[in-house]
């Protein structure tokens, strides 16, 4: 009975060391987003300087789209810029840009230089939309379905793996519902 | 000059800590700033995770204490605003888990630690000092002491 009772507290040890030893491998800030399989927020942004059209969340209605929240103080953005060109080049998905406290004209600057793969943009510098949404960092990319629902939000640049193993295949079978 | 020091160290320690909050953030009801910075202060900081709102100087975080403070002046009770965050960024955001679904577990983790501590501790002592209980000498043994006793005697 003793040599029993001993071992109690030596077992919960090497559970707790166990539990630890899992929550170390995660990433704390790749949080999951609540908004999963809740419509997109209902918004309506300015254009950003230089452009004729903002973006309401009108513009993305009936359509698969991608919206992806990015600035040109965002480093990770422009990693993930070429991904972006060559989807909207291909003409695989429509793409919509929101443009995250950005200075009047940086963002524009950002896009001449290095190419627009974006169908529209709009202007967020306030974070109003990306709090709506539950962004915490840049770039971040949410899959809109037909219905205005999102059912993806992948956070960090996108990988060509992250792509072809993920996100087209899920873009395929929400055309397919 | 070692006056001097001394007065520097005592005007330094009547300054206030430096905020993150801005001046133009303040509201202009001070009862309502002071609702907004205990609320920012339960918020977690999503860019640096273990900042509050009201201490961080991320720029997410201050328009995050901006959104905090407008949705107080449009009334929202306390519960709300906090409802208001945690429907966009999740339970994660606040800094005391609220005491309901999952969560509960979290709470009664360790009153349960405690009790089941406190039940081993017991059980291990009583069996113990069960085992090394001392049982009575029988009246043999009784006998042989006496005379072993009586013998040493002088």
């Amino acid at each position: 009975m003793n040599r029993f009772l001993f071992f109690v507290p030596v077992g919960l040890f090497l559970g707790l060391v166990a539990y630890f030893m899992v929550g170390l491998t995660l990433e704390p800030s790749r949080l999951e987003s609540v908004l999963i399989d809740t419509p997109f927020p209902e918004f309506e942004l300015e254009p950003i300087q230089g452009f004729e059209q903002g973006l309401t969340n009108a513009d993305f209605a009936g359509e698969v789209a991608l919206v992806n929240i990015w600035g040109s103080w965002c480093a990770a953005c422009l990693i993930e810029h070429p991904k972006l060109m060559e989807i909207s080049e291909v003409g695989l998905v429509p793409i919509y840009g929101i443009n995250w406290k950005d200075k009047p004209g940086d963002g524009a600057a950002w896009l001449k230089r290095h190419g627009n793969p974006y169908t529209l943009i709009g202007d967020d510098p306030d974070s109003r939309v990306v709090i709506d949404l539950g962004v915490t960092g840049a770039p971040e990319t949410f899959v809109v379905d037909q219905n205005g629902r999102i059912r993806y939000k992948h956070l960090g640049p996108i990988s060509d793996g992250d792509w072809d193993q993920t996100m087209w295949p899920l873009i395929q079978r929400l055309r397919a519902e | 000059m070692r006056h001097l020091l001394t007065i520097v160290l005592c005007l330094m320690c009547l300054s206030a800590p430096s905020l993150a909050v801005q001046p133009d953030e303040v509201l202009d009801d001070p009862a309502l700033e002071a609702r907004a910075r205990a609320l920012s202060q339960d918020l977690r900081c999503v860019v640096c995770q273990n900042e509050n709102i009201d201490s961080s100087n991320a720029p997410l975080a201050r328009d995050l204490r901006i959104v905090v403070r407008e949705r107080l002046l449009a009334g929202d009770s306390d519960d709300e605003v906090l409802d208001y965050v945690v429907a966009r960024y999740g339970e994660f955001v606040l800094f005391r888990p609220r005491f309901e679904g999952r969560n509960i577990v979290l709470w009664l983790t360790p009153l349960l630690a405690v009790v089941l501590g406190a039940g081993l501790l017991f059980a291990f002592f009583r069996s113990s000092s069960a085992s090394s209980k001392v049982k009575p000498l029988t009246a043999e043994e009784q006998a042989k002491l006496k005379s072993i006793m009586e013998r040493d005697k002088p």
